[in-house]
């Protein structure tokens, strides 16, 4: 009797310590495999099946494309690849133009939000701790308030009975309203306006930790302002300058809010094209062809926005 | 230092900062006007916040809205944190440069793409295996996909600064790992997390490209319907919805910020007794 119990227990214990020994060993990838596995099939693996549908054909029935692979009665496994679709990319310049016209937008935009950017956020680097705060917060707020608000809000300013065009015709500064919506220069103030939030914080973030001695170092030295700013002050702070142009430059040439809003018919940029041939056209192979290359092109400023991001989380 | 801010740095700040309030509070301002031509200003009135309260096409989005971002940033929090945990503390594993890459890219990845690849995800999905269908839960998908890449972010940054040693102490004293970690470390990231969930739901609560291309027929989001009202024009009823949405995810951003920053007093506090 008594050494059944005593034969039981450790046959108990066993797997309990298996568990445990188990858990110690492999227990964290119960923390690690559910965002991976999440990310991985909710993330990554769509950007497969875009690559997938965009080598397929438009087909009528739903979803509207064919299968790629498919199998035939005696098992013989067809693979059919269009490629078509890409070539088509090549073939029809509106594609070639609007990516073009968004690169050139988002380039100018991500200047013009550098130059405004930077002394707004080399001013906060220079205010006192408490007064820092006060001033991130101001800039925070935008940032995380929807784009689409606050583009209609613009809009309520810029429009041809907006706030500007009064005020403008009240102090007579001009005898007829601005056309302003529906133009290239609505778009540009579009962009600005909304990402201008994400170049100031990533500036400020490198421009805070400048070493202040350095300046002095300089000064002291006989370095007028602005050589110490050239020499010390921008090099130092690059890592952010990239990080902020490339906040702003990747989303912007994906832009679709502000175009649509704002732009005339002349402002076509790629996320309008790309909405359109989706939700229009309902090509949805084209679609992902488009959204595929557009991508591909992309690849280089995401690594580059990585690389200065990681860089300056290590330090 | 202080004082040495040149005016010329001064009134960029100041014009910079003006360039981001000014269309907002008009926005506001006009949402309180009588007169229903948005130009003309025709006396104080708040009859558009309830002409809002009986339009049942806002009410259902709005309603629709609210469920998302609280699945969403509920889901998000958990999966982001745990991301979170995965990289600062397990510093070598398989996967580990995949899982970095998945975590910072929706940060810069243009909606566009992304809402894009996602409906093919979904759509081949429910072709394969009846499920899921478009709607609220492929919604809460994609919005979990890019709201927990920044609770991870977020997370991450103060789990990287918490002081281990309690923790070590605890597991000193016989406490498992994970209990030790929820003993210790976790009331000291719990504001970090708060304030995460906040933000992921205002998050959640605006994203429109995103919850375009993944939505169904049938379930309109509160942007979405924004949107296509948008789209034709400046109108009195919009700015009073805006001003309404503006002002929710204000105070939750306010709210995010405050928590933020009393545990990072709480921390130098501790940091300055530590010292003693």
């Amino acid at each position: 009797m008594t050494s059944a119990i005593r034969d039981a227990a450790p046959a108990r214990a066993l797997p309990r310590a298996a568990l445990g020994e188990w858990l110690k060993r492999r227990g964290k990838w119960l923390i690690i495999l559910p965002p991976l596995l999440f990310l991985l099939v909710f993330f990554l693996i769509p950007f497969g099946f875009a690559l997938v549908i965009s080598l397929a054909d438009t087909a009528v029935r739903v979803p509207p494309f064919t299968d790629i692979l498919s199998v035939s009665p005696d098992w013989h496994i067809n693979l059919t690849l269009n490629l078509g679709n890409f070539k088509y990319l090549f073939t029809d310049e509106v594609y070639g133009l609007s990516y073009l016209y968004s690169l050139k937008t988002a380039f100018f935009s991500t200047l013009i939000c550098l130059a405004l950017g930077y002394p707004m956020a080399y001013a906060i680097a220079r205010t006192s701790k408490s007064t820092q705060s006060v001033l991130l917060l101001i800039i925070i707020l935008p940032f995380w308030t929807s784009f689409l608000l606050r583009v209609y809000a613009l809009e309520g300013i810029i429009r041809e009975t907006g706030l500007l065009n009064t005020a403008l015709l009240w102090l007579g500064v001009v005898h007829h309203p601005l056309q302003i919506m529906r133009t290239t220069l609505a778009v540009y103030l579009g962009i600005i306006y909304s990402y201008l939030p994400f170049m100031v914080l990533p500036l400020f973030a490198t421009l805070e930790k400048l070493d202040h001695s350095l300046l002095e170092a300089a000064a002291d030295l006989g370095s007028p302002p602005w050589r110490t700013f050239v020499d010390v002050t921008l090099p130092l702070s690059m890592p952010g300058v990239i990080a902020g142009s490339m906040l702003v430059f990747i989303p912007a040439i994906g832009e679709f809010v502000i175009p649509t809003l704002l732009g005339g018919p002349d402002n076509l940029m790629i996320g309008r094209v790309l909405w359109d041939e989706f939700f229009g056209n309902r090509d949805w192979p084209v679609a992902s062809a488009v959204a595929i290359a557009f991508l591909v092109l992309l690849v280089g400023p995401i690594a580059l926005y990585q690389h200065y991001n990681t860089k300056q989380l290590e330090s | 230092m202080e004082n040495r801010i040149s005016p010329f740095l001064i009134t960029i700040l100041c014009i910079g900062i003006a360039v981001l309030y000014i269309p907002i509070l008009v926005l506001i301002g006009y949402s309180f006007n009588a007169s229903s031509l948005v130009s003309v200003w025709g006396g104080f009135s708040t009859s558009w916040y309830t002409q809002l309260v009986h339009n049942t096409q806002i009410l259902d989005a709005a309603w629709l809205s609210l469920k998302i971002g609280v699945v969403v940033s509920t889901g998000s929090v958990i999966l982001g944190t745990l991301a979170a945990i995965s990289l600062v503390r397990f510093k070598i594993f398989r996967g580990r440069l995949l899982l970095t890459g998945m975590v910072n890219a929706p940060l810069v990845m243009p909606e566009i793409i992304t809402g894009i690849t996602q409906l093919l995800l979904f759509i081949s999905m429910l072709h394969l295996f009846g499920w899921p269908h478009r709607g609220f839960t492929t919604i809460v998908i994609a919005h979990i996909a890019f709201c927990s890449a920044y609770v991870t972010v977020t997370v991450q940054s103060r789990l990287a600064g918490a002081d281990r040693s309690l923790e070590e102490a605890a597991m000193d004293l016989g406490s498992g790992p994970v209990r030790a970690f929820i003993d210790t470390t976790l009331p000291g990231i719990a504001p970090a997390l708060a304030s995460s969930w906040l933000l992921s739901f205002t998050l959640s609560l605006d994203d429109l490209v995103i919850s375009s291309f993944v939505s169904g027929p049938g379930a309109s989001t509160l942007p979405m319907v924004i949107f296509s009202k948008v789209k034709l024009g400046v109108s009195p009823d919009v700015n009073a919805l805006a001003s309404l949405v503006i002002c929710l995810v204000g105070v939750c951003v306010l709210f995010a910020g405050h928590l933020m920053r009393r545990t990072e007093r709480q921390r130098v506090l501790d940091a300055q007794m530590a010292e003693r």
